[in-house]
Protein backbone atom coordinates (compact mmCIF):
# COMPACT_ATOMS: atom_id res chain seq x y z
CA UNK A 1 0.00 0.00 0.00
CA UNK A 2 1.24 3.41 -0.91
CA UNK A 3 0.74 6.71 0.92
CA UNK A 4 -0.85 8.58 -1.90
CA UNK A 5 -3.41 7.57 -5.02
CA UNK A 6 -5.88 9.29 -7.30
CA UNK A 7 -8.55 8.05 -5.75
CA UNK A 8 -9.74 5.94 -2.38
CA UNK A 9 -13.17 4.19 -2.07
CA UNK A 10 -14.15 3.29 1.60
CA UNK A 11 -16.42 0.38 2.07
CA UNK A 12 -16.54 -3.30 -0.72
CA UNK A 13 -19.91 -3.82 -1.12
CA UNK A 14 -21.17 -3.72 -4.57
CA UNK A 15 -21.26 -0.06 -5.09
CA UNK A 16 -17.60 0.38 -3.56
CA UNK A 17 -16.34 -2.41 -6.06
CA UNK A 18 -18.02 -0.88 -9.41
CA UNK A 19 -16.59 2.72 -8.31
CA UNK A 20 -13.28 0.82 -7.97
CA UNK A 21 -13.30 -0.70 -10.80
CA UNK A 22 -14.63 1.71 -13.77
CA UNK A 23 -11.89 4.03 -11.53
CA UNK A 24 -9.36 1.55 -11.96
CA UNK A 25 -10.27 0.72 -15.73
CA UNK A 26 -9.68 4.45 -16.77
CA UNK A 27 -5.75 3.88 -15.66
CA UNK A 28 -6.26 5.95 -12.51
CA UNK A 29 -4.62 4.38 -9.29
CA UNK A 30 -7.07 2.85 -6.88
CA UNK A 31 -7.51 1.51 -3.18
CA UNK A 32 -10.81 0.55 -1.64
CA UNK A 33 -10.74 0.04 1.99
CA UNK A 34 -13.25 -2.24 3.98
CA UNK A 35 -13.88 -2.22 7.81
CA UNK A 36 -14.47 -5.74 7.54
CA UNK A 37 -12.54 -8.63 7.53
CA UNK A 38 -14.04 -10.24 4.82
CA UNK A 39 -15.67 -8.36 1.65
CA UNK A 40 -18.95 -9.16 1.27
CA UNK A 41 -19.58 -10.78 5.60
CA UNK A 42 -22.05 -10.74 7.11
CA UNK A 43 -24.49 -10.54 4.54
CA UNK A 44 -27.58 -8.27 5.49
CA UNK A 45 -29.70 -8.48 2.77
CA UNK A 46 -32.50 -10.88 0.89
CA UNK A 47 -30.28 -11.76 -2.19
CA UNK A 48 -33.20 -11.14 -4.64
CA UNK A 49 -31.62 -9.21 -8.09
CA UNK A 50 -33.51 -9.23 -11.62
CA UNK A 51 -31.19 -10.46 -14.39
CA UNK A 52 -31.33 -7.63 -16.52
CA UNK A 53 -29.98 -5.18 -12.94
CA UNK A 54 -26.37 -7.22 -12.99
CA UNK A 55 -25.90 -8.32 -16.63
CA UNK A 56 -24.80 -4.94 -17.62
CA UNK A 57 -21.88 -5.65 -14.99
CA UNK A 58 -20.99 -8.80 -14.80
CA UNK A 59 -21.93 -12.13 -16.52
CA UNK A 60 -23.85 -14.69 -14.85
CA UNK A 61 -21.93 -17.64 -12.98
CA UNK A 62 -23.62 -20.38 -10.97
CA UNK A 63 -21.26 -19.34 -8.16
CA UNK A 64 -23.12 -17.31 -6.72
CA UNK A 65 -26.53 -18.25 -8.30
CA UNK A 66 -28.54 -19.71 -5.58
CA UNK A 67 -32.12 -19.99 -7.56
CA UNK A 68 -33.75 -18.62 -10.58
CA UNK A 69 -36.78 -16.75 -10.13
CA UNK A 70 -39.73 -16.86 -12.49
CA UNK A 71 -42.82 -16.15 -10.53
CA UNK A 72 -43.91 -13.21 -8.25
CA UNK A 73 -46.79 -14.33 -5.77
CA UNK A 74 -48.83 -11.36 -3.47
CA UNK A 75 -50.32 -12.33 -0.39
CA UNK A 76 -52.67 -10.58 0.68
CA UNK A 77 -53.46 -9.89 5.00
CA UNK A 78 -56.65 -12.20 4.28
CA UNK A 79 -54.31 -15.10 2.78
CA UNK A 80 -55.57 -14.99 -0.49
CA UNK A 81 -52.17 -15.14 -2.78
CA UNK A 82 -51.91 -14.01 -6.18
CA UNK A 83 -49.49 -15.51 -8.54
CA UNK A 84 -47.96 -13.40 -11.54
CA UNK A 85 -45.49 -14.34 -13.73
CA UNK A 86 -42.56 -11.88 -13.54
CA UNK A 87 -41.82 -10.20 -16.94
CA UNK A 88 -37.96 -10.29 -16.23
CA UNK A 89 -36.22 -13.18 -15.05
CA UNK A 90 -35.02 -12.73 -11.19
CA UNK A 91 -32.01 -14.44 -9.67
CA UNK A 92 -31.63 -14.73 -5.32
CA UNK A 93 -27.94 -14.27 -5.09
CA UNK A 94 -25.29 -16.44 -2.71
CA UNK A 95 -24.18 -12.68 -2.14
CA UNK A 96 -21.00 -13.58 -0.33
CA UNK A 97 -19.76 -15.39 -3.32
CA UNK A 98 -21.19 -12.46 -5.54
CA UNK A 99 -19.80 -9.26 -3.60
CA UNK A 100 -16.29 -11.14 -3.60
CA UNK A 101 -16.48 -11.77 -7.20
CA UNK A 102 -17.32 -7.95 -7.59
CA UNK A 103 -14.55 -7.30 -5.51
CA UNK A 104 -12.43 -9.23 -7.78
CA UNK A 105 -13.29 -7.53 -11.34
CA UNK A 106 -12.01 -4.60 -9.52
CA UNK A 107 -8.96 -6.08 -8.58
CA UNK A 108 -8.45 -7.33 -11.94
CA UNK A 109 -9.09 -4.09 -13.25
CA UNK A 110 -5.83 -2.88 -11.31
CA UNK A 111 -7.40 -1.65 -8.34
CA UNK A 112 -5.89 -2.66 -4.55
CA UNK A 113 -8.30 -3.64 -1.94
CA UNK A 114 -7.60 -3.51 1.52
CA UNK A 115 -9.87 -5.22 4.28
CA UNK A 116 -9.57 -4.90 8.50
CA UNK A 117 -9.21 -1.13 7.40
CA UNK A 118 -11.47 0.66 9.28
CA UNK A 119 -12.05 4.67 8.05
CA UNK A 120 -12.34 7.05 11.21
CA UNK A 121 -12.47 10.53 9.34
CA UNK A 122 -11.44 12.43 6.14
CA UNK A 123 -8.01 14.99 5.87
CA UNK A 124 -8.62 18.30 4.06
CA UNK A 125 -6.51 20.80 1.98
CA UNK A 126 -8.41 24.03 2.79
CA UNK A 127 -11.81 23.18 1.91
CA UNK A 128 -11.15 19.88 -0.07
CA UNK A 129 -11.44 16.53 0.69
CA UNK A 130 -7.60 15.19 0.56
CA UNK A 131 -7.91 11.68 1.93
CA UNK A 132 -8.65 9.86 4.94
CA UNK A 133 -7.55 8.62 8.11
CA UNK A 134 -8.13 4.58 8.39
CA UNK A 135 -6.91 2.39 11.03
CA UNK A 136 -5.70 -0.61 9.76
CA UNK A 137 -4.90 -3.53 12.28
CA UNK A 138 -4.84 -1.27 14.94
CA UNK A 139 -2.53 1.02 13.70
CA UNK A 140 -3.46 4.97 12.67
CA UNK A 141 -2.43 6.02 9.30
CA UNK A 142 -3.34 9.05 6.87
CA UNK A 143 -3.27 8.26 3.12
CA UNK A 144 -3.73 11.33 0.58
CA UNK A 145 -5.88 11.14 -2.42
CA UNK A 146 -7.37 13.29 -5.29
CA UNK A 147 -11.14 11.74 -4.84
CA UNK A 148 -12.71 10.26 -2.09
CA UNK A 149 -15.81 7.80 -3.21
CA UNK A 150 -17.98 7.29 0.33
CA UNK A 151 -19.74 3.87 -0.20
CA UNK A 152 -19.85 2.80 3.21
CA UNK A 153 -23.53 1.65 3.14
CA UNK A 154 -26.57 2.05 5.44
CA UNK A 155 -24.19 3.52 8.07
CA UNK A 156 -22.50 6.07 5.97
CA UNK A 157 -20.52 8.50 8.53
CA UNK A 158 -17.89 9.61 5.21
CA UNK A 159 -20.12 11.70 3.92
CA UNK A 160 -20.86 13.77 7.01
CA UNK A 161 -17.37 14.34 7.88
CA UNK A 162 -17.49 16.21 4.24
CA UNK A 163 -20.37 18.43 5.25
CA UNK A 164 -23.05 16.54 3.17
CA UNK A 165 -26.36 15.62 5.25
CA UNK A 166 -26.59 12.11 4.92
CA UNK A 167 -28.58 10.68 7.83
CA UNK A 168 -32.28 8.98 6.68
CA UNK A 169 -35.43 10.36 8.28
CA UNK A 170 -36.21 7.43 10.86
CA UNK A 171 -39.55 7.63 9.36
CA UNK A 172 -38.37 6.51 5.83
CA UNK A 173 -35.47 4.01 7.54
CA UNK A 174 -37.11 0.28 7.28
CA UNK A 175 -36.03 -1.38 9.90
CA UNK A 176 -34.88 -5.03 8.76
CA UNK A 177 -34.50 -8.11 10.08
CA UNK A 178 -34.17 -11.15 8.15
CA UNK A 179 -33.82 -15.47 9.08
CA UNK A 180 -32.44 -17.89 6.76
CA UNK A 181 -33.93 -20.83 7.33
CA UNK A 182 -34.28 -24.42 6.34
CA UNK A 183 -37.40 -26.73 6.05
CA UNK A 184 -39.14 -23.68 4.32
CA UNK A 185 -41.51 -26.03 1.38
CA UNK A 186 -42.03 -23.40 -0.97
CA UNK A 187 -42.07 -23.12 -4.78
CA UNK A 188 -38.34 -22.81 -4.94
CA UNK A 189 -38.82 -20.46 -8.37
CA UNK A 190 -41.14 -17.95 -6.89
CA UNK A 191 -40.63 -14.75 -4.38
CA UNK A 192 -42.98 -14.44 -1.84
CA UNK A 193 -44.45 -10.74 -0.26
CA UNK A 194 -46.54 -10.50 2.53
CA UNK A 195 -48.45 -6.87 2.95
CA UNK A 196 -50.97 -5.83 5.88
CA UNK A 197 -50.95 -4.62 9.51
CA UNK A 198 -50.04 -7.43 10.95
CA UNK A 199 -47.46 -8.87 9.17
CA UNK A 200 -45.30 -5.90 8.20
CA UNK A 201 -47.04 -2.59 8.44
CA UNK A 202 -45.32 -0.25 6.40
CA UNK A 203 -43.57 -1.79 4.69
CA UNK A 204 -43.29 -6.21 3.52
CA UNK A 205 -42.59 -9.39 4.58
CA UNK A 206 -40.67 -11.96 1.91
CA UNK A 207 -39.85 -15.34 1.48
CA UNK A 208 -37.03 -15.59 -0.67
CA UNK A 209 -36.52 -19.51 -1.49
CA UNK A 210 -32.43 -20.56 -1.91
CA UNK A 211 -32.76 -23.91 -2.75
CA UNK A 212 -34.01 -27.01 -1.53
CA UNK A 213 -36.10 -25.53 1.16
CA UNK A 214 -33.42 -22.98 2.52
CA UNK A 215 -35.48 -19.57 2.24
CA UNK A 216 -34.15 -16.04 3.34
CA UNK A 217 -37.58 -14.45 5.38
CA UNK A 218 -37.32 -10.88 6.47
CA UNK A 219 -39.43 -8.02 6.48
CA UNK A 220 -39.11 -4.11 6.83
CA UNK A 221 -41.11 -2.18 9.08
CA UNK A 222 -40.81 2.11 9.13
CA UNK A 223 -39.10 3.70 12.20
CA UNK A 224 -42.49 4.95 12.92
CA UNK A 225 -43.30 1.43 13.43
CA UNK A 226 -40.73 0.67 15.04
CA UNK A 227 -41.28 2.98 17.97
CA UNK A 228 -44.20 0.71 19.35
CA UNK A 229 -43.06 -2.68 18.08
CA UNK A 230 -39.38 -3.60 16.46
CA UNK A 231 -39.33 -5.64 13.27
CA UNK A 232 -37.64 -8.61 15.05
CA UNK A 233 -41.22 -9.18 17.16
CA UNK A 234 -43.28 -8.98 13.43
CA UNK A 235 -40.65 -11.98 12.51
CA UNK A 236 -40.99 -14.14 15.46
CA UNK A 237 -44.50 -14.18 15.10
CA UNK A 238 -44.96 -14.72 11.52
CA UNK A 239 -42.12 -17.59 12.06
CA UNK A 240 -43.81 -18.75 14.88
CA UNK A 241 -47.17 -19.07 13.11
CA UNK A 242 -46.02 -20.32 9.73
CA UNK A 243 -42.62 -22.56 10.11
CA UNK A 244 -42.17 -22.83 14.31
CA UNK A 245 -40.01 -25.60 14.11
CA UNK A 246 -37.85 -24.66 10.63
CA UNK A 247 -34.47 -24.92 11.84
CA UNK A 248 -32.73 -21.09 11.95
CA UNK A 249 -29.27 -21.18 10.09
CA UNK A 250 -28.31 -17.25 10.61
CA UNK A 251 -30.41 -14.03 11.63
CA UNK A 252 -29.29 -10.45 10.70
CA UNK A 253 -30.26 -7.20 11.37
CA UNK A 254 -30.63 -4.18 8.85
CA UNK A 255 -31.12 -0.92 7.73
CA UNK A 256 -32.86 -0.53 4.78
CA UNK A 257 -33.20 3.67 3.59
CA UNK A 258 -36.16 3.63 1.21
CA UNK A 259 -36.28 7.28 -0.02
CA UNK A 260 -34.96 9.60 -2.58
CA UNK A 261 -31.21 10.38 -3.36
CA UNK A 262 -29.59 12.87 -1.26
CA UNK A 263 -29.99 16.22 -2.64
CA UNK A 264 -25.76 16.37 -2.69
CA UNK A 265 -24.04 13.59 -3.80
CA UNK A 266 -21.05 15.45 -4.64
CA UNK A 267 -18.90 18.31 -2.74
CA UNK A 268 -15.08 19.44 -3.40
CA UNK A 269 -12.99 15.81 -3.34
CA UNK A 270 -15.84 13.68 -2.46
CA UNK A 271 -18.38 11.31 -3.93
CA UNK A 272 -21.46 9.39 -2.66
CA UNK A 273 -22.45 5.94 -3.88
CA UNK A 274 -24.85 3.40 -3.19
CA UNK A 275 -26.67 3.20 0.16
CA UNK A 276 -24.34 6.21 1.71
CA UNK A 277 -26.04 8.36 -1.17
CA UNK A 278 -29.43 6.80 -0.46
CA UNK A 279 -29.75 5.12 -3.95
CA UNK A 280 -31.87 2.50 -2.87
CA UNK A 281 -35.24 1.70 -5.34
CA UNK A 282 -37.79 3.08 -2.42
CA UNK A 283 -40.28 1.02 -3.65
CA UNK A 284 -38.77 -2.20 -3.34
CA UNK A 285 -36.04 -1.55 -1.48
CA UNK A 286 -33.30 -3.35 -3.38
CA UNK A 287 -30.33 -1.62 -4.09
CA UNK A 288 -28.18 -4.12 -4.80
CA UNK A 289 -28.65 -2.89 -9.07
CA UNK A 290 -28.90 0.53 -8.45
CA UNK A 291 -25.81 0.91 -6.09
CA UNK A 292 -23.58 -0.66 -9.05
CA UNK A 293 -25.05 1.70 -11.38
CA UNK A 294 -24.29 4.52 -9.30
CA UNK A 295 -20.82 3.21 -8.17
CA UNK A 296 -20.22 2.56 -12.03
CA UNK A 297 -21.06 6.11 -13.24
CA UNK A 298 -19.27 7.69 -9.95
CA UNK A 299 -16.20 5.59 -11.09
CA UNK A 300 -16.40 6.84 -14.21
CA UNK A 301 -16.74 10.56 -13.87
CA UNK A 302 -13.78 10.20 -11.36
CA UNK A 303 -11.23 8.37 -13.33
CA UNK A 304 -11.71 11.01 -15.97
CA UNK A 305 -11.68 14.02 -13.89
CA UNK A 306 -8.34 12.55 -13.44
CA UNK A 307 -7.37 12.33 -16.19
CA UNK A 308 -8.32 15.73 -17.43
CA UNK A 309 -7.00 17.19 -14.56
CA UNK A 310 -9.73 19.17 -13.56
CA UNK A 311 -11.74 17.81 -10.01
CA UNK A 312 -14.50 20.14 -11.00
CA UNK A 313 -15.45 17.48 -13.62
CA UNK A 314 -16.81 15.13 -10.69
CA UNK A 315 -19.96 16.97 -10.26
CA UNK A 316 -20.89 15.69 -13.66
CA UNK A 317 -21.92 12.46 -11.67
CA UNK A 318 -24.75 14.08 -9.91
CA UNK A 319 -26.50 14.76 -13.01
CA UNK A 320 -25.77 12.12 -14.76
CA UNK A 321 -27.64 9.58 -11.97
CA UNK A 322 -29.95 11.80 -11.98
CA UNK A 323 -30.75 11.18 -15.35
CA UNK A 324 -30.06 7.39 -14.95
CA UNK A 325 -32.46 6.64 -11.57
CA UNK A 326 -32.32 9.51 -9.65
CA UNK A 327 -35.66 11.05 -11.04
CA UNK A 328 -37.51 8.20 -11.21
CA UNK A 329 -36.64 7.12 -7.56
CA UNK A 330 -38.58 10.17 -6.91
CA UNK A 331 -41.75 8.56 -8.71
CA UNK A 332 -41.29 5.50 -7.33
CA UNK A 333 -40.82 7.30 -3.11
CA UNK A 334 -44.21 8.60 -3.96
CA UNK A 335 -45.90 5.34 -4.82
CA UNK A 336 -44.11 3.83 -1.65
CA UNK A 337 -45.94 6.81 0.37
CA UNK A 338 -49.45 5.57 -1.85
CA UNK A 339 -48.92 1.60 -0.81
CA UNK A 340 -47.51 2.20 2.65
CA UNK A 341 -51.03 3.43 3.92
CA UNK A 342 -53.36 1.14 2.36
CA UNK A 343 -55.33 -0.48 4.45
CA UNK A 344 -56.10 -4.22 4.46
CA UNK A 345 -59.23 -3.79 3.39
CA UNK A 346 -57.40 -2.18 0.22
CA UNK A 347 -54.79 -4.80 0.24
CA UNK A 348 -58.00 -7.60 0.12
CA UNK A 349 -59.97 -6.00 -2.74
CA UNK A 350 -56.89 -5.67 -4.87
CA UNK A 351 -56.24 -9.32 -4.55
CA UNK A 352 -59.93 -10.34 -5.18
CA UNK A 353 -59.80 -8.64 -8.13
CA UNK A 354 -56.69 -9.59 -9.67
CA UNK A 355 -58.01 -13.21 -9.05
CA UNK A 356 -60.52 -12.90 -11.21
CA UNK A 357 -57.87 -12.31 -14.12
CA UNK A 358 -56.71 -15.60 -15.36
CA UNK A 359 -53.62 -16.06 -14.28
CA UNK A 360 -52.13 -16.19 -18.14
CA UNK A 361 -53.82 -12.80 -18.48
CA UNK A 362 -51.93 -10.97 -15.56
CA UNK A 363 -50.14 -8.78 -17.37
CA UNK A 364 -48.33 -6.09 -15.47
CA UNK A 365 -50.29 -3.87 -17.58
CA UNK A 366 -53.57 -5.53 -16.07
CA UNK A 367 -52.40 -5.66 -12.62
CA UNK A 368 -51.77 -1.80 -12.59
CA UNK A 369 -55.06 -1.39 -13.91
CA UNK A 370 -56.81 -3.43 -11.03
CA UNK A 371 -54.40 -1.03 -8.09
CA UNK A 372 -55.38 2.01 -10.15
CA UNK A 373 -58.76 1.36 -10.01
CA UNK A 374 -58.28 0.75 -6.06
CA UNK A 375 -56.63 3.71 -5.72
CA UNK A 376 -56.84 6.36 -8.39
CA UNK A 377 -54.58 8.89 -6.73
CA UNK A 378 -51.97 6.81 -7.89
CA UNK A 379 -52.84 7.13 -11.54
CA UNK A 380 -50.78 10.51 -11.72
CA UNK A 381 -47.50 8.71 -10.40
CA UNK A 382 -47.53 5.60 -12.50
CA UNK A 383 -47.78 7.56 -15.54
CA UNK A 384 -45.30 9.49 -14.61
CA UNK A 385 -42.73 6.39 -14.16
CA UNK A 386 -44.29 5.34 -17.92
CA UNK A 387 -43.60 7.96 -19.94
CA UNK A 388 -39.95 8.53 -18.07
CA UNK A 389 -36.86 8.01 -20.30
CA UNK B 1 -29.40 9.15 27.92
CA UNK B 2 -29.38 6.19 25.64
CA UNK B 3 -28.12 2.35 26.74
CA UNK B 4 -26.49 -0.01 24.66
CA UNK B 5 -26.82 -3.65 25.04
CA UNK B 6 -23.89 -4.73 23.55
CA UNK B 7 -24.29 -8.82 23.66
CA UNK B 8 -27.70 -8.31 21.57
CA UNK B 9 -26.12 -5.94 18.99
CA UNK B 10 -25.65 -7.20 15.22
CA UNK B 11 -23.74 -4.47 14.08
CA UNK B 12 -25.97 -3.70 11.03
CA UNK B 13 -25.51 0.58 11.47
CA UNK B 14 -29.41 0.91 10.80
CA UNK B 15 -29.22 3.01 14.06
CA UNK B 16 -26.42 4.62 12.83
CA UNK B 17 -27.88 5.64 9.57
CA UNK B 18 -31.30 7.43 11.56
CA UNK B 19 -28.77 9.80 14.11
CA UNK B 20 -29.04 13.31 12.99
CA UNK B 21 -25.93 14.01 15.14
CA UNK B 22 -23.56 11.78 14.33
CA UNK B 23 -23.46 10.51 17.31
CA UNK B 24 -22.78 6.56 16.82
CA UNK B 25 -19.26 5.20 16.17
CA UNK B 26 -19.57 1.60 14.75
CA UNK B 27 -16.55 -0.78 13.70
CA UNK B 28 -16.69 -4.14 12.94
CA UNK B 29 -17.96 -5.38 15.85
CA UNK B 30 -18.08 -2.58 18.44
CA UNK B 31 -20.45 -0.01 18.75
CA UNK B 32 -20.99 2.93 21.06
CA UNK B 33 -22.47 6.18 21.45
CA UNK B 34 -21.02 9.89 21.48
CA UNK B 35 -22.46 11.08 24.45
CA UNK B 36 -21.29 15.12 24.25
CA UNK B 37 -22.91 14.55 20.65
CA UNK B 38 -26.09 13.16 21.63
CA UNK B 39 -29.18 15.19 22.13
CA UNK B 40 -31.38 11.90 23.36
CA UNK B 41 -33.64 12.03 20.51
CA UNK B 42 -34.54 8.27 21.17
CA UNK B 43 -34.48 8.16 16.40
CA UNK B 44 -32.50 4.97 17.57
CA UNK B 45 -34.09 3.62 19.60
CA UNK B 46 -36.97 3.06 17.90
CA UNK B 47 -35.41 2.27 14.16
CA UNK B 48 -32.99 -0.52 16.01
CA UNK B 49 -34.70 -3.93 14.48
CA UNK B 50 -33.74 -5.97 17.31
CA UNK B 51 -34.42 -4.00 20.64
CA UNK B 52 -30.82 -3.21 21.38
CA UNK B 53 -30.92 0.02 22.24
CA UNK B 54 -32.80 1.60 25.08
CA UNK B 55 -33.80 4.92 26.62
CA UNK B 56 -32.59 5.20 30.17
CA UNK B 57 -33.76 7.78 32.60
CA UNK B 58 -31.65 8.67 35.27
CA UNK B 59 -29.99 4.73 35.51
CA UNK B 60 -33.74 3.23 35.40
CA UNK B 61 -33.89 1.12 32.65
CA UNK B 62 -37.28 2.31 30.58
CA UNK B 63 -38.60 0.04 27.94
CA UNK B 64 -39.34 1.40 24.98
CA UNK B 65 -41.24 -1.29 23.20
C1 LIG C 1 -32.52 -6.97 5.51
C2 LIG C 1 -32.16 -6.42 4.16
C3 LIG C 1 -32.61 -7.05 2.99
C4 LIG C 1 -32.27 -6.55 1.72
N1 LIG C 1 -32.70 -7.22 0.62
C5 LIG C 1 -32.32 -6.79 -0.62
C6 LIG C 1 -32.66 -7.54 -1.78
O1 LIG C 1 -33.29 -8.60 -1.71
N2 LIG C 1 -32.27 -7.07 -2.99
C7 LIG C 1 -31.54 -5.91 -3.11
O2 LIG C 1 -31.21 -5.51 -4.25
N3 LIG C 1 -31.19 -5.19 -2.01
C8 LIG C 1 -31.55 -5.60 -0.77
N4 LIG C 1 -31.17 -4.89 0.34
C9 LIG C 1 -30.38 -3.67 0.17
C10 LIG C 1 -28.93 -3.99 -0.18
O3 LIG C 1 -28.40 -4.91 0.74
C11 LIG C 1 -28.08 -2.71 -0.15
O4 LIG C 1 -28.73 -1.70 -0.86
C12 LIG C 1 -26.69 -2.92 -0.74
O5 LIG C 1 -25.93 -3.81 0.02
C13 LIG C 1 -25.97 -1.57 -0.80
O6 LIG C 1 -24.69 -1.74 -1.29
P1 LIG C 1 -23.55 -0.70 -0.89
O7 LIG C 1 -22.34 -1.11 -1.64
O8 LIG C 1 -24.03 0.69 -1.08
O9 LIG C 1 -23.35 -0.86 0.67
P2 LIG C 1 -22.97 -2.15 1.55
O10 LIG C 1 -23.20 -3.39 0.80
O11 LIG C 1 -23.65 -1.95 2.84
O12 LIG C 1 -21.40 -1.98 1.74
C14 LIG C 1 -20.86 -0.96 2.55
C15 LIG C 1 -19.52 -1.45 3.04
O13 LIG C 1 -18.82 -0.36 3.64
C16 LIG C 1 -18.13 -0.84 4.78
N5 LIG C 1 -17.87 0.32 5.66
C17 LIG C 1 -18.80 1.06 6.32
N6 LIG C 1 -18.20 2.04 7.05
C18 LIG C 1 -16.85 1.91 6.82
C19 LIG C 1 -15.72 2.64 7.29
N7 LIG C 1 -15.84 3.68 8.11
N8 LIG C 1 -14.49 2.22 6.86
C20 LIG C 1 -14.36 1.16 6.00
N9 LIG C 1 -15.40 0.45 5.54
C21 LIG C 1 -16.64 0.82 5.93
C22 LIG C 1 -19.09 -1.86 5.36
O14 LIG C 1 -18.43 -2.77 6.21
C23 LIG C 1 -19.65 -2.52 4.11
O15 LIG C 1 -18.91 -3.64 3.73
C24 LIG C 1 -31.49 -5.37 1.62
C25 LIG C 1 -31.03 -4.75 2.78
C26 LIG C 1 -31.35 -5.27 4.03
C27 LIG C 1 -30.82 -4.60 5.25
S1 LIG D 1 -29.51 -0.75 14.92
FE1 LIG D 1 -29.43 -2.09 16.73
S2 LIG D 1 -28.45 -4.00 16.01
FE2 LIG D 1 -28.07 -2.43 14.45
S3 LIG D 1 -26.06 -1.58 15.04
FE3 LIG D 1 -27.60 -0.27 16.00
S4 LIG D 1 -27.88 -1.12 18.03
FE4 LIG D 1 -26.81 -2.70 16.84
S1 LIG E 1 -30.60 9.42 20.80
FE1 LIG E 1 -30.61 10.59 18.88
S2 LIG E 1 -28.68 11.76 18.94
FE2 LIG E 1 -28.50 10.16 20.52
S3 LIG E 1 -27.47 8.48 19.45
FE3 LIG E 1 -29.67 8.10 19.29
S4 LIG E 1 -30.27 9.01 17.33
FE4 LIG E 1 -28.25 9.85 17.87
Amino acid sequence: MKNQYDIIVVGAGPSGSMAARFAAEKGVSVLMLEKDRDVGYPVRCGEAVSEAGITEFIEIDKRWISTEINNFSFIAPDKSEVILPLPDRGYILERKIFDYALAESAAKAGAEIQTRAYVYDLIFDGNNVSGVKVEIGGEQKEIKAKIVIAADGVESRVGRWGGLKTYTDFREMESGVQVTASNIPVNQNTIYFYFGEKVAPEGYLWVFPKGNNLANIGLGVSGMIGKKKSALVYLNEFMEEHYPDAPILTRVAGGIPCTVTLDRIVTDGLMLVGDAARQINPLSGGGIASGMIGGSIAGKVAGEAIKKNDLSYIYQYEKDWNNRLGKRHKTFDNIKNGIFHFSDDKFNSIAKSILKVPIEKRTLGNIFKIALFNNPSLLLDVAKVFFQK
Amino acid sequence: MIEILPDKCDFCGCCVGVCPEDAIELKEANIKIIEELCTNCNKCVWSCPIEVLKFNRNGVKVENK
